[in-house]
Protein backbone atom coordinates (compact mmCIF):
# COMPACT_ATOMS: atom_id res chain seq x y z
CA UNK A 1 0.00 0.00 0.00
CA UNK A 2 1.26 3.39 -1.14
CA UNK A 3 2.18 5.48 1.42
CA UNK A 4 -0.14 8.90 1.58
CA UNK A 5 1.69 11.69 -0.57
CA UNK A 6 1.72 14.07 2.93
CA UNK A 7 3.18 11.64 4.72
CA UNK A 8 5.93 10.77 2.60
CA UNK A 9 8.32 13.81 3.70
CA UNK A 10 8.28 15.91 0.15
CA UNK A 11 9.53 19.49 -0.05
CA UNK A 12 6.70 20.27 -1.49
CA UNK A 13 3.65 18.08 -1.17
CA UNK A 14 1.21 20.52 -2.56
CA UNK A 15 2.37 19.87 -6.12
CA UNK A 16 1.22 16.27 -5.93
CA UNK A 17 -2.42 15.28 -6.04
CA UNK A 18 -3.77 11.85 -5.70
CA UNK A 19 -6.19 9.88 -7.70
CA UNK A 20 -8.90 10.45 -5.07
CA UNK A 21 -8.40 14.28 -4.99
CA UNK A 22 -8.94 14.41 -8.72
CA UNK A 23 -11.65 12.48 -8.37
CA UNK A 24 -13.43 15.05 -5.93
CA UNK A 25 -12.45 17.75 -8.18
CA UNK A 26 -13.66 15.91 -11.92
CA UNK A 27 -16.18 18.88 -11.75
CA UNK A 28 -14.25 21.97 -9.68
CA UNK A 29 -14.05 24.90 -12.16
CA UNK A 30 -10.88 25.98 -10.75
CA UNK A 31 -8.95 22.73 -11.48
CA UNK A 32 -8.28 21.95 -15.53
CA UNK A 33 -6.80 18.29 -16.00
CA UNK A 34 -4.13 17.76 -18.64
CA UNK A 35 -3.42 14.72 -20.18
CA UNK A 36 0.11 14.46 -21.33
CA UNK A 37 1.21 10.96 -23.33
CA UNK A 38 3.82 9.81 -25.43
CA UNK A 39 1.25 7.34 -26.97
CA UNK A 40 -0.78 9.64 -28.99
CA UNK A 41 -3.31 6.85 -29.08
CA UNK A 42 -4.29 6.62 -25.52
CA UNK A 43 -6.06 10.32 -24.57
CA UNK A 44 -8.74 9.72 -27.80
CA UNK A 45 -9.20 6.03 -26.32
CA UNK A 46 -10.17 6.88 -23.26
CA UNK A 47 -9.18 9.99 -20.54
CA UNK A 48 -10.11 11.16 -17.20
CA UNK A 49 -13.67 12.90 -17.61
CA UNK A 50 -13.07 16.64 -18.51
CA UNK A 51 -9.44 16.43 -19.08
CA UNK A 52 -8.20 18.51 -22.02
CA UNK A 53 -4.91 16.67 -23.92
CA UNK A 54 -1.48 19.04 -24.04
CA UNK A 55 0.20 17.60 -26.97
CA UNK A 56 4.43 17.52 -26.39
CA UNK A 57 4.96 17.66 -30.01
CA UNK A 58 1.72 19.63 -30.97
CA UNK A 59 0.81 21.87 -28.42
CA UNK A 60 4.34 22.64 -26.42
CA UNK A 61 7.20 22.74 -29.59
CA UNK A 62 7.13 25.39 -32.06
CA UNK A 63 6.53 23.82 -35.29
CA UNK A 64 9.87 25.44 -36.89
CA UNK A 65 12.62 25.92 -34.59
CA UNK A 66 14.09 23.20 -31.84
CA UNK A 67 12.71 25.61 -28.96
CA UNK A 68 9.41 25.46 -27.25
CA UNK A 69 6.12 27.53 -28.34
CA UNK A 70 6.39 31.59 -27.00
CA UNK A 71 4.33 33.62 -25.32
CA UNK A 72 1.73 34.53 -27.88
CA UNK A 73 1.55 30.01 -28.55
CA UNK A 74 1.38 30.22 -24.99
CA UNK A 75 -1.32 31.85 -24.36
CA UNK A 76 -3.16 30.84 -27.21
CA UNK A 77 -2.70 27.46 -25.87
CA UNK A 78 -4.40 28.06 -22.20
CA UNK A 79 -6.99 30.37 -24.03
CA UNK A 80 -8.06 27.39 -26.00
CA UNK A 81 -7.93 24.48 -22.84
CA UNK A 82 -10.21 27.43 -20.80
CA UNK A 83 -7.57 28.22 -18.48
CA UNK A 84 -6.53 31.24 -16.32
CA UNK A 85 -3.76 32.54 -14.24
CA UNK A 86 -5.93 31.39 -11.14
CA UNK A 87 -6.45 27.65 -12.97
CA UNK A 88 -5.04 24.89 -10.88
CA UNK A 89 -3.30 22.86 -13.78
CA UNK A 90 -3.36 18.75 -13.08
CA UNK A 91 -0.85 16.79 -15.28
CA UNK A 92 -1.20 12.92 -15.36
CA UNK A 93 -0.17 10.72 -18.30
CA UNK A 94 1.42 7.49 -19.68
CA UNK A 95 5.17 6.44 -18.84
CA UNK A 96 4.36 6.96 -14.94
CA UNK A 97 4.02 10.88 -16.00
CA UNK A 98 7.16 11.46 -17.96
CA UNK A 99 5.08 13.34 -20.06
CA UNK A 100 2.96 14.99 -17.78
CA UNK A 101 5.95 16.44 -16.18
CA UNK A 102 7.31 17.47 -18.95
CA UNK A 103 4.42 19.74 -19.32
CA UNK A 104 4.42 20.82 -16.01
CA UNK A 105 8.22 22.01 -16.65
CA UNK A 106 7.30 23.78 -20.15
CA UNK A 107 3.90 25.66 -18.05
CA UNK A 108 6.61 26.62 -15.52
CA UNK A 109 8.60 28.42 -18.15
CA UNK A 110 5.86 30.76 -18.73
CA UNK A 111 5.41 30.92 -14.57
CA UNK A 112 2.27 29.08 -14.34
CA UNK A 113 2.84 27.57 -11.13
CA UNK A 114 -0.24 26.61 -10.17
CA UNK A 115 0.29 23.18 -11.22
CA UNK A 116 -0.13 19.33 -9.65
CA UNK A 117 1.28 16.39 -10.84
CA UNK A 118 -1.30 13.27 -10.40
CA UNK A 119 0.34 10.94 -8.21
CA UNK A 120 0.78 7.53 -10.91
CA UNK A 121 -0.46 9.13 -13.62
CA UNK A 122 -2.91 7.35 -15.93
CA UNK A 123 -1.84 3.83 -15.63
CA UNK A 124 -2.57 4.22 -11.19
CA UNK A 125 -6.07 5.85 -12.24
CA UNK A 126 -6.66 3.25 -14.61
CA UNK A 127 -5.50 0.10 -12.62
CA UNK A 128 -8.58 1.66 -9.95
CA UNK A 129 -11.35 1.44 -12.27
CA UNK A 130 -12.27 4.86 -11.91
CA UNK A 131 -13.88 6.95 -15.21
CA UNK A 132 -12.64 6.93 -18.35
CA UNK A 133 -14.81 8.72 -21.28
CA UNK A 134 -13.57 9.21 -24.70
CA UNK A 135 -15.67 12.63 -24.68
CA UNK A 136 -13.50 15.30 -25.57
CA UNK A 137 -14.04 18.33 -23.55
CA UNK A 138 -14.83 21.76 -24.69
CA UNK A 139 -14.17 25.02 -21.89
CA UNK A 140 -15.10 28.47 -22.96
CA UNK A 141 -11.43 30.26 -24.25
CA UNK A 142 -10.17 32.48 -21.81
CA UNK A 143 -8.14 35.59 -22.03
CA UNK A 144 -4.85 34.72 -20.67
CA UNK A 145 -1.75 37.13 -20.24
CA UNK A 146 1.79 35.57 -19.44
CA UNK A 147 4.61 36.61 -18.72
CA UNK A 148 7.89 36.67 -21.39
CA UNK A 149 9.45 32.61 -21.66
CA UNK A 150 12.14 32.61 -18.57
CA UNK A 151 14.61 30.31 -20.09
CA UNK A 152 16.97 30.99 -17.15
CA UNK A 153 15.94 29.54 -13.79
CA UNK A 154 14.72 26.06 -14.67
CA UNK A 155 16.12 25.48 -18.22
CA UNK A 156 19.90 24.76 -19.67
CA UNK A 157 21.38 25.77 -22.46
CA UNK A 158 24.81 23.98 -24.07
CA UNK A 159 26.80 26.81 -23.35
CA UNK A 160 25.91 26.73 -19.86
CA UNK A 161 26.55 22.74 -19.94
CA UNK A 162 30.35 23.23 -20.83
CA UNK A 163 30.55 26.40 -18.79
CA UNK A 164 29.12 23.77 -15.40
CA UNK A 165 31.45 21.03 -16.69
CA UNK A 166 34.67 23.66 -16.37
CA UNK A 167 33.71 24.46 -13.28
CA UNK A 168 33.23 20.55 -12.01
CA UNK A 169 29.40 20.98 -11.04
CA UNK A 170 27.30 17.91 -11.23
CA UNK A 171 24.91 16.87 -14.01
CA UNK A 172 22.94 13.98 -14.05
CA UNK A 173 21.93 11.92 -16.96
CA UNK A 174 18.72 9.94 -16.65
CA UNK A 175 18.66 8.08 -19.64
CA UNK A 176 19.05 3.87 -19.57
CA UNK A 177 22.72 2.35 -18.77
CA UNK A 178 23.49 1.39 -22.08
CA UNK A 179 22.49 5.30 -22.97
CA UNK A 180 24.71 6.70 -20.86
CA UNK A 181 27.77 4.15 -21.75
CA UNK A 182 27.46 4.34 -25.84
CA UNK A 183 26.50 0.76 -26.30
CA UNK A 184 23.19 1.55 -27.49
CA UNK A 185 24.50 3.32 -30.18
CA UNK A 186 26.20 -0.01 -31.35
CA UNK A 187 24.30 -2.57 -30.85
CA UNK A 188 23.20 -3.85 -34.16
CA UNK A 189 19.63 -3.40 -35.81
CA UNK A 190 18.84 -0.02 -33.44
CA UNK A 191 16.86 2.30 -35.03
CA UNK A 192 18.45 5.79 -35.61
CA UNK A 193 18.65 7.40 -31.82
CA UNK A 194 19.47 10.74 -33.74
CA UNK A 195 23.57 10.86 -32.45
CA UNK A 196 26.13 10.63 -34.00
CA UNK A 197 28.38 9.56 -30.82
CA UNK A 198 27.20 7.45 -27.89
CA UNK A 199 28.20 8.14 -24.02
CA UNK A 200 27.90 11.10 -21.58
CA UNK A 201 28.59 14.73 -20.37
CA UNK A 202 31.87 14.06 -18.98
CA UNK A 203 31.32 13.71 -15.37
CA UNK A 204 27.22 13.16 -15.58
CA UNK A 205 25.69 10.79 -12.91
CA UNK A 206 23.84 8.15 -14.45
CA UNK A 207 20.37 8.04 -12.49
CA UNK A 208 17.91 6.38 -14.77
CA UNK A 209 14.63 8.64 -14.24
CA UNK A 210 12.03 5.92 -13.18
CA UNK A 211 14.34 4.94 -9.75
CA UNK A 212 12.70 7.75 -8.34
CA UNK A 213 8.68 5.85 -9.03
CA UNK A 214 7.26 2.90 -7.51
CA UNK A 215 7.56 0.09 -10.45
CA UNK A 216 4.02 -1.60 -8.79
CA UNK A 217 1.89 1.52 -9.22
CA UNK A 218 4.01 4.23 -10.76
CA UNK A 219 4.07 6.68 -7.61
CA UNK A 220 6.83 8.53 -6.53
CA UNK A 221 8.95 7.43 -4.27
CA UNK A 222 8.86 8.59 -0.77
CA UNK A 223 11.64 11.38 0.09
CA UNK A 224 13.62 9.04 2.30
CA UNK A 225 14.49 6.65 -0.77
CA UNK A 226 15.17 9.80 -3.39
CA UNK A 227 17.57 10.96 -0.98
CA UNK A 228 19.26 7.63 -0.70
CA UNK A 229 19.27 7.34 -4.32
CA UNK A 230 20.45 11.00 -5.36
CA UNK A 231 22.03 12.01 -2.49
CA UNK A 232 24.09 8.83 -0.59
CA UNK A 233 24.67 6.78 -3.25
CA UNK A 234 25.24 9.30 -5.55
CA UNK A 235 26.30 12.10 -3.39
CA UNK A 236 24.73 14.90 -4.72
CA UNK A 237 24.56 18.06 -2.69
CA UNK A 238 21.17 19.42 -2.51
CA UNK A 239 22.49 22.83 -2.68
CA UNK A 240 24.71 22.80 -5.74
CA UNK A 241 23.94 24.21 -9.10
CA UNK A 242 22.85 20.67 -10.58
CA UNK A 243 21.91 20.07 -14.44
CA UNK A 244 19.64 16.70 -15.31
CA UNK A 245 19.22 16.14 -19.22
CA UNK A 246 18.20 12.77 -21.15
CA UNK A 247 17.74 12.51 -24.99
CA UNK A 248 15.49 15.20 -25.93
CA UNK A 249 14.78 16.78 -22.11
CA UNK A 250 11.39 15.08 -21.00
CA UNK A 251 12.99 12.23 -18.92
CA UNK A 252 15.22 14.88 -17.49
CA UNK A 253 12.15 16.98 -16.62
CA UNK A 254 10.79 14.03 -14.73
CA UNK A 255 14.31 14.05 -12.61
CA UNK A 256 14.44 17.89 -12.20
CA UNK A 257 10.62 17.82 -11.00
CA UNK A 258 11.87 15.06 -8.25
CA UNK A 259 14.71 16.78 -7.04
CA UNK A 260 13.09 20.11 -7.02
CA UNK A 261 9.71 19.69 -5.69
CA UNK A 262 9.82 16.10 -3.68
CA UNK A 263 13.51 16.89 -2.29
CA UNK A 264 13.54 20.22 -1.98
CA UNK A 265 16.59 21.25 -4.03
CA UNK A 266 16.49 24.50 -4.86
CA UNK A 267 19.05 25.14 -8.29
CA UNK A 268 17.93 22.33 -10.95
CA UNK A 269 18.06 22.92 -14.24
CA UNK A 270 16.68 20.72 -17.71
CA UNK A 271 18.81 20.81 -20.42
CA UNK A 272 16.35 20.10 -22.87
CA UNK A 273 18.94 19.95 -25.79
CA UNK A 274 20.22 17.03 -23.95
CA UNK A 275 22.06 14.27 -25.85
CA UNK A 276 20.45 14.68 -29.26
CA UNK A 277 22.52 18.21 -29.22
CA UNK A 278 25.69 17.10 -27.17
CA UNK A 279 26.30 13.56 -28.63
CA UNK A 280 25.76 15.86 -32.44
CA UNK A 281 28.37 18.62 -31.62
CA UNK A 282 31.15 19.13 -32.84
CA UNK A 283 34.11 19.15 -30.44
CA UNK A 284 32.52 18.70 -27.37
CA UNK A 285 33.87 16.68 -24.48
CA UNK A 286 32.05 12.97 -23.90
CA UNK A 287 33.11 10.39 -21.71
CA UNK A 288 32.34 6.78 -22.35
CA UNK B 1 13.32 -5.69 -57.06
CA UNK B 2 10.12 -6.94 -54.45
CA UNK B 3 8.12 -4.46 -53.19
CA UNK B 4 6.21 -4.31 -49.52
CA UNK B 5 2.83 -6.11 -50.24
CA UNK B 6 0.08 -4.57 -51.58
CA UNK B 7 -2.56 -4.79 -48.11
CA UNK B 8 0.49 -2.75 -46.74
CA UNK B 9 0.96 -0.59 -49.64
CA UNK B 10 -2.71 0.22 -49.93
CA UNK B 11 -3.39 0.91 -45.72
CA UNK B 12 -0.21 3.14 -45.96
CA UNK B 13 -1.87 5.12 -48.94
CA UNK B 14 -4.88 5.48 -47.54
CA UNK B 15 -3.54 6.43 -44.01
CA UNK B 16 -1.59 9.17 -45.89
CA UNK B 17 -4.55 10.68 -46.72
CA UNK B 18 -5.78 11.32 -43.47
CA UNK B 19 -5.20 14.84 -42.20
CA UNK B 20 -7.53 14.88 -39.08
CA UNK B 21 -6.01 13.59 -36.20
CA UNK B 22 -8.98 12.13 -34.78
CA UNK B 23 -9.81 10.24 -37.25
CA UNK B 24 -6.42 8.88 -37.45
CA UNK B 25 -6.27 8.06 -33.64
CA UNK B 26 -9.75 6.38 -33.87
CA UNK B 27 -8.51 4.34 -36.70
CA UNK B 28 -5.35 3.22 -35.24
CA UNK B 29 -7.29 2.34 -31.90
CA UNK B 30 -9.63 0.46 -33.74
CA UNK B 31 -6.86 -1.70 -35.19
CA UNK B 32 -5.26 -2.08 -31.54
CA UNK B 33 -8.36 -3.35 -30.28
CA UNK B 34 -8.10 -6.64 -32.76
CA UNK B 35 -4.58 -7.36 -30.72
CA UNK B 36 -5.60 -10.50 -29.53
CA UNK B 37 -5.82 -11.91 -32.75
CA UNK B 38 -2.41 -11.60 -33.09
CA UNK B 39 -1.07 -12.00 -29.59
CA UNK B 40 0.94 -15.26 -28.85
CA UNK B 41 -0.41 -18.11 -28.76
CA UNK B 42 1.15 -19.78 -25.53
CA UNK B 43 2.11 -22.60 -27.24
CA UNK B 44 4.62 -20.65 -28.55
CA UNK B 45 6.16 -18.63 -26.07
CA UNK B 46 5.59 -18.18 -22.50
CA UNK B 47 6.74 -15.61 -20.12
CA UNK B 48 8.85 -14.44 -19.27
CA UNK B 49 10.00 -13.80 -22.70
CA UNK B 50 13.70 -14.08 -23.78
CA UNK B 51 15.30 -11.21 -24.79
CA UNK B 52 16.19 -12.36 -28.51
CA UNK B 53 12.20 -11.90 -29.15
CA UNK B 54 12.39 -8.14 -27.67
CA UNK B 55 12.21 -5.20 -30.01
CA UNK B 56 14.67 -3.23 -29.45
CA UNK B 57 14.25 0.43 -28.14
CA UNK B 58 10.65 -0.20 -27.70
CA UNK B 59 9.45 1.08 -24.42
CA UNK B 60 6.14 -0.47 -24.82
CA UNK B 61 7.46 -4.09 -24.07
CA UNK B 62 6.78 -5.15 -27.42
CA UNK B 63 8.16 -8.86 -28.44
CA UNK B 64 7.82 -10.31 -32.28
CA UNK B 65 7.74 -14.14 -32.99
CA UNK B 66 7.97 -15.33 -36.60
CA UNK B 67 6.59 -18.78 -37.37
CA UNK B 68 7.48 -20.83 -40.08
CA UNK B 69 4.94 -22.07 -42.79
CA UNK B 70 4.79 -25.09 -44.53
CA UNK B 71 4.99 -22.72 -47.81
CA UNK B 72 8.41 -21.23 -46.52
CA UNK B 73 6.19 -18.14 -45.64
CA UNK B 74 6.08 -16.34 -42.21
CA UNK B 75 3.22 -16.11 -39.77
CA UNK B 76 4.19 -13.04 -36.75
CA UNK B 77 3.07 -13.42 -33.57
CA UNK B 78 3.33 -10.44 -30.84
CA UNK B 79 2.77 -9.66 -27.31
CA UNK B 80 2.84 -5.71 -25.87
CA UNK B 81 3.43 -5.94 -22.16
CA UNK B 82 3.24 -2.40 -21.28
CA UNK B 83 -0.91 -2.37 -21.54
CA UNK B 84 -0.79 1.61 -22.17
CA UNK B 85 1.24 0.85 -25.52
CA UNK B 86 -1.54 1.05 -27.92
CA UNK B 87 0.46 2.07 -30.61
CA UNK B 88 2.94 -0.75 -30.39
CA UNK B 89 -0.34 -3.34 -30.35
CA UNK B 90 -1.95 -1.20 -33.45
CA UNK B 91 1.34 -1.86 -35.24
CA UNK B 92 1.65 -5.31 -34.79
CA UNK B 93 -1.52 -5.88 -35.83
CA UNK B 94 -1.33 -4.11 -38.83
CA UNK B 95 1.76 -6.05 -39.51
CA UNK B 96 0.14 -9.65 -39.28
CA UNK B 97 -2.94 -8.72 -40.76
CA UNK B 98 -0.65 -7.53 -43.85
CA UNK B 99 2.45 -9.43 -44.02
CA UNK B 100 1.54 -13.03 -43.01
CA UNK B 101 1.79 -15.65 -45.28
CA UNK B 102 2.94 -13.22 -47.97
CA UNK B 103 6.32 -13.63 -49.84
CA UNK B 104 9.31 -13.06 -47.84
CA UNK B 105 11.06 -10.91 -50.29
CA UNK B 106 7.87 -8.40 -50.03
CA UNK B 107 8.27 -8.76 -46.34
CA UNK B 108 11.91 -7.84 -46.62
CA UNK B 109 10.93 -4.92 -48.56
CA UNK B 110 8.99 -3.06 -45.91
CA UNK B 111 10.23 0.09 -45.45
CA UNK B 112 10.25 0.67 -41.55
CA UNK B 113 9.49 4.97 -42.14
CA UNK B 114 5.49 3.39 -43.02
CA UNK B 115 5.58 4.58 -39.12
CA UNK B 116 5.27 7.73 -40.06
CA UNK B 117 2.64 7.34 -42.75
CA UNK B 118 0.30 5.19 -40.30
CA UNK B 119 1.15 7.63 -37.41
CA UNK B 120 1.83 10.81 -38.16
CA UNK B 121 4.81 13.04 -38.45
CA UNK B 122 4.42 14.05 -34.75
CA UNK B 123 5.23 10.83 -33.39
CA UNK B 124 8.38 11.30 -30.61
CA UNK B 125 11.27 10.22 -31.36
CA UNK B 126 11.62 7.29 -28.65
CA UNK B 127 7.78 6.31 -29.75
CA UNK B 128 8.93 6.05 -33.31
CA UNK B 129 12.00 4.43 -32.31
CA UNK B 130 10.13 1.55 -30.90
CA UNK B 131 7.38 0.90 -33.74
CA UNK B 132 10.38 1.28 -36.18
CA UNK B 133 11.71 -1.30 -34.00
CA UNK B 134 8.99 -3.62 -34.24
CA UNK B 135 9.00 -3.00 -38.27
CA UNK B 136 12.49 -3.90 -38.30
CA UNK B 137 12.70 -6.97 -36.58
CA UNK B 138 9.46 -8.20 -38.99
CA UNK B 139 12.12 -7.56 -41.75
CA UNK B 140 15.45 -8.85 -40.18
CA UNK B 141 13.15 -12.13 -39.57
CA UNK B 142 12.21 -12.33 -43.37
CA UNK B 143 15.67 -11.25 -44.47
CA UNK B 144 17.41 -13.85 -42.48
CA UNK B 145 15.54 -16.07 -44.10
CA UNK B 146 16.47 -15.60 -47.27
CA UNK B 147 20.01 -15.25 -46.79
CA UNK B 148 19.85 -18.84 -45.24
CA UNK B 149 17.87 -19.86 -48.48
CA UNK B 150 20.61 -18.31 -50.94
Amino acid sequence: MTTAIEARGYARPDVLVSTDWVTSHLSDPGVRIIESNEDPLLYPSGHIPGAVQVDWARDLNDQLRRDYLQKPGFEALMSRIGVTPDTTVVFYGDKNNWWATYAFWVFHLFGHTNARVMDGGRAKWEKEGREMTREVPTYPSTSYEAPARDDHSIRAFRDQVMAHIEAGRPLVDVRSPAEYSGEKLHMPEYPQEGALRGGHIPGAKNVPWARAVNTEDGTFRPSDELRQIYQQEQGLDPNADIIAYCRIGERSSHTWFVLTYLLGFPHVRNYDGSWTEWGNLVGVPIEK
Amino acid sequence: MASMPDALAELVADMETITDRTERADLLIETADRFDRVRVKPEVAAKPYPESHRVPACESDAYVWAIDRPDGTLDFAFDVLNPQGLSAMAMAVILAETLNGRPLEQVAAVNSEIVFSLFGRELSMGKGAGLMGIVSMVQNEARRRLNAAS
